[in-house]
């Protein structure tokens, strides 16, 4: 606890609902539709970026959204073709992010 | 002919000022002069005649007018003060499935021809009366009350406007602005209550106005007049005046009127006591 938090006791509640609403809302989003719009647009940001450094084939991004459970994974496969320049030795590369409930 | 645009008011949640934003916006509207026509959707509980002082003077509404009973000029209710102001009222007594797309989509086609905006004042929940109200539209106005429940529905009536809406299914994306009322600006800035930037930042749509909590809102009901006309100097009635004037494609900073009167007008009114 530092003099910061000691002056702003009183709880600000506002602070509170904010991370409640971001929290329950990411859950809602995917799950109520529209999922399919975002990883769409997901895809294609992806897909440029990538681009900029190294040629892939449109087809070897993948995105998916999952809900599990109280999770919702963002999971991210790139396929890179083998003889790519850059420092990429490995073949596929995956990143996955995980919002807690 | 006019080609007139269509504004749905729209938020999922009851109670948080659809019904007092309709009438506030369309009156400000016609008060520029333009054709303005208030439609209410909210078949079975009416009450945008009542915020608007008409309710003596309904004959036909809008589920004759969709079941060919009435004309849409003999159901119209032009309002007593502003000329160009006109009302298409819901039934009272009917069923919400008394008003079918089609019928709606027609009444709709025709409002467009003869007003330059035609503002429907959505029911609360996301059923067949909100639909309805939402699918024909040009462009929707989302109001919210800085509080949780509130932000949420809205979230959800979002994602309607861009799956269920005429705009949606022909690829486009209808353009929405975020209505926040029943501000408190000090209630936030203590911390009590969720700041316009935490709902324009959870929504992430752009502000058309914040509208402050005030008195004037339920003085205005009683006395059935929208506050954009009952009294026009109060914070309330420079928000909505403000948002219209916006919602017409007007680049505006966004204010917050207040009531309050400054350290000034507090002696003044004072002494003056």
């Amino acid at each position: 606890m530092n003099i910061f938090s000691l002056l702003t006791r009183r709880t600000n509640t506002a602070v509170v609902a904010k991370d409640r609403l971001k929290i329950l809302l990411a859950h809602e989003r995917v799950s109520t539709g529209s999922n399919a719009e975002l990883v769409n647009k997901l895809r294609e940001d992806i897909l440029a970026v990538v681009r900029k450094h190294l040629e892939i084939d449109p087809e070897a991004v993948k995105v998916e959204m999952d809900r599990n459970g109280d999770m919702t994974m963002l999971g991210i496969d790139i396929e890179l073709p083998v003889d790519n320049k850059p420092a990429a030795e490995d073949e596929g590369k995956s990143a996955s992010k995980a919002a807690g409930a | 002919m006019a080609d007139g645009k269509v504004i749905v008011v729209t938020s999922g949640k009851g109670g948080v000022g659809k019904t007092t934003s309709s009438a506030a916006i369309a009156a400000a509207l016609a008060q520029g002069g333009d054709r303005v026509c208030a439609v209410d959707f909210d078949v079975g509980l009416r009450n945008l005649d009542l915020i608007m002082g008409a309710e003596r003077r309904v004959v036909f509404d809008l589920v004759n007018v969709v079941r060919g009973e009435a004309s849409i000029t003999q159901a119209l209710v032009r309002d007593k003060r502003v000329e160009s102001l006109f009302l298409l009222p819901a039934s009272q007594t009917r069923d919400k499935d008394a008003l079918t797309e089609e019928g709606v989509g027609s009444v709709i086609r025709e409002l467009r021809m003869s007003f330059d905006w035609i503002v429907c004042d959505s029911p609360a929940g996301i059923e067949r009366g909100a639909t309805l109200a939402m699918k024909f539209a040009d462009e929707a106005i989302i109001v919210s009350n800085p509080e949780v429940s509130s932000v949420r529905d809205c979230d959800r009536i979002i994602g309607l406007l861009d799956a269920k809406t005429v705009q949606a299914e022909s690829g486009k994306r209808m353009p929405k602005h975020l209505l926040i009322t029943r501000f408190d600006a000090e209630r936030a800035k203590k911390g009590e209550m969720l700041s316009v930037d935490d709902v324009v930042d959870i929504l992430s749509i752009p502000l058309l106005g914040v509208v402050p909590e005030s008195k004037e809102v339920l003085k205005a009901s009683n006395v059935g007049m929208p506050v954009t006309l009952s009294s026009e100097g109060s914070a309330p009635a420079k928000a909505y005046a403000e948002a219209t004037r916006r919602l017409r494609g007007e680049d505006l900073p966004v204010s917050l009127p207040s009531d309050r009167k400054g350290l000034f007008g507090k002696l003044f009114r004072g002494r003056a006591a």
